[in-house]
């Protein structure tokens, strides 16, 4: 063995022995968190980590995302490049020359121009980040030139450099064939050399590749940077369940309520904030972040794992962590405030590249607030006493419920009769304006000779801002009462106007048992008027249309086709759009229980949004599909004064003003 | 130290509506809550533990499925609930309901002396705001009502110094100890049950007094120890005076509507 290769051999042990112990202790501290099964549907799971990890199909939905396409499917071909490195230095002539020539010929022209496009794509990214950074890519604890993010872009493209020179000198000393024309063209440039100069420079560029891929490698389980090991693992793990849905809690002695310390994440939760590469998207699509409040989820994700990596030693050892997850806010601790300041509109969620699962940890820490603390932002209390004692949030008597309808006559639901139960919902009951919305779809399900009846006042609340704020609790109680009175009465079908309900008694019930049709009044109408049922007649008045998506028809149950397809039909044409629309649309700011919250820090989220309607050509009417967008988007134009200028109306009013 | 808060079940009054024909509140189907005032007085009494570690026990005389708002109250923190519930006790006016409590409240007393009684300043229901006094005049207690905000208490003198709300002012009072207490909503928010609390609260025993514990004079409590008779209850007509304008929204124009009213009638000079 020679000296080379003997202290090469001693080198590349302890590098790799350190690089497990790193990942190794790494993982012990996922370990902390409680089980959480993410090993179902291994065939789903391996479709979407392709899809997410390997196509990086989030990742591509933005311009810049390709740079990073390319260095990540450089650093997978690369892979095997740097493999043949460090075995031909353990044992050396063990290299890839011992393939048949044309595959090994084949696969130093693809190293080659790999490299090139790795060294480009760094180059991109250093340039981004030092001349033309985007706003989201810093905040208020890392700024986009970041020590660590420069360190590492030097490092590939450290690497890169020292691949050409090294095969460059290799080619010139005649040791390579000139199937790899980049390293040919440095060779061309060093050719004069003498051959001991280019003997040395092999042997410098060697080591120098060696060392920098070993301290990289070292580099990545100790920085952001460990992304590029977990990230597609944390796309395996993905929740297969389209909304997130927040995992019930038991009400028994003894039990612990939502997330006060890191170790009462699930395993997931942890290994999420492990992978978190501060790519900052969710920071950029945060209708809190964006309006000036404490929340980012990017931090909330940072705090995390900051938080673990400080705790997390003596966590395991039983003992209690000294850094505390909520309180005064610091590196590694969240404030309260920020957590109110969730609106559960799933942005962050459906933007994060690698999948992590920002706004249920958010859910999760209210849930100990609430349920553990009683420490919950005073407007709360009413709205909890509300929803437990009579069943709605504003604590109006039950027995009000059926009086938008009474000019309806008698429509309760009659079990074996009717065939749709039109749940009404809080807002489509009690406020005024939306009642509104509740008698056009009442009139529309009519005159499509649809067979629906209501609850009356045995309808109550489906739970939705109570389970979102944390008050497990109070939605188990609901939820289960509810779910009883469906079943009571022999209910298969289900048509609401609220997404918050339609989403609510559609997914989160059905960890109560409840596996029936849940259609929001968008789906049905649209059912409607394809199969021919429903014929608008008449062209509505309403001048230039803009719709706003709703968060929890769209975003989170993917329904942004619907009430498109509604507002066309009576229309004639597609409605306008926002600029940010569909996946990336901005949210009311009611939801999450935020309806029943002041806003006090900041900029007012509803304004934002109407202000964004205003930015292009003006609308005459802003069309929504659910009762908080109504009340934010009107409230919005009435506080800029344009209430006049802009009328707001629900996709159920515009069809019925199209067919009567 | 005891601290006693006396709680009352009522009926939801934001459900209750009057039956026009008889007059009376229909109660059919109308779910209970603890009378808001009370929950005030409850809070204060919960605050004193936290604060000063005194025992706290909650009181309530009703039905026997007053159980459930008294379950409430160990879910809140305190750390003995006494139903006293008797059939005898039934149909009591303020004066027995006073009585009742009066008894309960000196039997405690004899296990540990009673230093606070809270009320609530009334309740919804009935909204007589006797009952309070009623047991301070019983137990010979100074008797501070519409209370604000607790000053202070000196434990050494046994005295506490309140601010009661009264219309248009405040009073700063100090009274000696054992004292009952009747608060307005300003003082305090009550809490909200965490719910460990609340899942304890559910094995909690409740204790039950009935006649047999209190031994009180049948003829001196319920109905028959109840000298109030209700003939009729009724919104008062307006048989004089009238309101006239908008004085909130339209507080000039309002003001000349009075002058002019007042000068056509003779009643003012120029």
């Amino acid at each position: 063995m020679s000296l080379h290769q003997a202290v090469f051999t001693a080198i590349f042990a302890v590098s790799v022995l350190s690089f497990m112990f790193s990942c190794y202790q790494r993982l012990q501290l996922v370990a902390i968190g409680v089980p959480e099964n993410r090993f179902d549907n291994p065939f789903g799971r391996l479709l979407g980590m392709f899809n997410y990890a390997f196509a990086q199909k989030r990742v591509l939905a933005r311009p810049y995302g390709f740079n990073h396409f390319m260095l990540f499917w450089a650093f997978m071909l690369l892979l095997v490049a740097n493999g043949e490195f460090l075995l031909e230095g353990l044992l050396p002539g063990v290299n890839l020359a011992l393939l048949p020539q044309p595959l090994y010929h084949t696969l130093q022209l693809l190293f080659d121009l790999v490299s090139v496009a790795a060294l480009v794509s760094v180059l991109v990214a250093l340039a981004r980040r030092l001349l033309f950074p985007p706003e989201y890519l810093g905040n208020d604890y890392t700024r986009p030139a970041s020590g660590e993010a420069l360190l590492i872009l030097l490092m590939i493209a450290t690497l890169m450099a020292a691949f050409f020179l090294l095969n460059g000198a290799h080619i010139a000393l005649g040791q390579s064939g000139t199937w790899r024309p980049v390293s040919s063209a440095i060779a061309a440039l060093i050719d004069g050399l003498p051959p001991a100069v280019l003997e040395m420079v092999a042997v410098a560029s060697w080591w120098l590749h060696a060392l920098v891929l070993l301290l990289f490698m070292n580099f990545l389980p100790r920085s952001k940077h460990m992304h590029i090991l977990t990230a597609i693992p944390n796309c395996y793990f993905k929740n297969l369940a389209k909304p997130n849905v927040q995992p019930r809690e038991t009400f028994e002695k003894g039990e612990r309520y939502g997330v006060s310390s890191v170790e009462q994440y699930s395993w997931k939760d942890l290994f999420d904030s492990l992978t978190c590469t501060e790519c900052g998207r969710c920071q950029d699509l945060c209708p809190a972040h964006n309006t000036g409040k404490p929340l980012n989820p990017r931090r909330i994700v940072h705090d995390i794992k900051v938080n673990l990596l400080k705790n997390g030693p003596a966590l395991k050892d039983g003992k209690t962590g000294l850094t505390s997850l909520i309180g005064v806010p610091a590196e590694g601790t969240i404030g309260e405030d920020a957590l109110w300041s969730c609106t559960t509109c799933g942005a962050c969620t459906s933007v994060c590249p690698v999948l992590i699962e920002q706004m249920p940890k958010i859910v999760k820490m209210r849930r100990h607030l609430v349920q553990e603390k009683s420490q919950f932002p005073e407007e709360l209390l009413n709205l909890f006493e509300n929803m437990e004692q009579r069943g709605n949030p504003w604590g109006i008597a039950p027995s009000e419920r059926t009086k938008w309808s009474s000019q309806l006559g008698d429509r309760a639901f009659k079990p074996g009769e009717s065939e749709y139960l039109f749940f009404v919902g809080c807002a489509g009951a009690f406020d005024s304006r939306n009642k509104h919305v509740s008698v056009a779809l009442a009139t529309i399900l009519d005159a499509a000779g649809v067979s629906w009846g209501m609850l009356g006042k045995e309808e109550q609340c489906c739970g939705d801002s109570v389970r979102r704020l944390g008050n497990e609790y109070v939605f188990d109680k609901m939820a289960r009462e509810n779910v009883a009175l469906f079943k009571e009465k022999g209910i298969t079908k289900i048509v609401t106007h609220c997404p918050h309900c339609f989403s609510t008694l559609k997914n989160d019930y059905r960890q109560y048992g409840l596996e029936i049709e849940v259609l929001h009044h968008s789906q049905l109408i649209a059912q409607l008027v394809e199969s021919g049922r429903l014929k608008p007649a008449r062209l509505p008045k309403l001048g230039n249309v803009i719709f706003h998506d709703s968060c929890y028809l769209g975003r989170h149950n993917d329904t942004y086709q619907a009430p498109r397809a509604v507002l066309k039909s009576v229309l004639g044409k597609a409605p306008g759009e926002f600029g940010r629309n569909r996946e990336n649309g901005f949210c009311c700011g009611a939801g999450g229980g935020r309806m029943w919250m002041e806003e006090q820090s900041g900029t007012r989220i509803n304004l934002e949004r109407v202000k964004e309607a205003m930015n292009g050509k003006l609308p005459d009417t802003l069309c929504v599909s659910c009762p908080y967008c109504m009340t934010m988007m009107e409230d919005g134009l009435k506080d800029l004064g344009a209430a006049d200028v802009i009328r707001v109306r629900d996709i159920a009013e515009v069809m019925a003003e199209g067919i009567s | 130290m005891l601290v006693i808060s006396c709680i009352k079940q009522v009926p939801d009054t934001t459900q209750v509506k009057i039956d026009p024909v008889t007059n009376t509140l229909i109660r059919d189907g109308i779910p209970f809550i603890i009378n808001p005032y009370d929950s005030h007085a409850l809070e204060e009494s919960l605050r004193l533990k936290d604060r000063y570690n005194l025992r706290t026990v909650a009181l309530s005389m009703g039905p026997p499925n007053t159980v459930a708002t008294l379950r409430k109250a160990c879910a809140l923190g305190v750390d003995e609930a006494i139903l006293l519930s008797d059939r005898c006790f039934g149909g009591a006016d303020t004066l027995a309901t006073s009585k009742v409590l009066s008894a309960a409240i000196e039997r405690l007393d004899r296990q540990e002396q009673v230093g606070i009684v809270f009320c609530g300043k009334q309740t919804i229901d009935g909204d007589t705001a006797q009952v309070g006094p009623g047991i301070a005049s019983r137990l010979g207690f100074s008797q501070l009502t519409l209370v604000d905000r607790i000053e202070s208490i000196d434990f050494l003198h046994k005295t506490i110094r309140v601010r009661r709300k009264l219309e248009g002012r405040h009073e700063i009072v100090e009274a000696p100890l054992p004292v009952m207490i009747t608060v307005v909503r300003e003082l305090n928010r009550p809490r909200y049950p965490t719910v460990p609390m609340r899942i304890e609260s559910r094995d909690t025993e409740i204790k039950v007094w009935d006649n047999s514990v209190l031994e009180l004079d049948v003829e001196t409590v319920g109905l028959k120890g109840s000298p109030t008779w209700v003939s009729k209850i009724f919104s008062p007509e307006r048989d004089q005076g009238e309101i006239i304008g908008d004085g909130i929204g339209d507080p000039i124009g309002t003001a000349n509507l009075l002058i002019d009213r007042l000068l056509g009638k003779d009643l003012l000079a120029v």
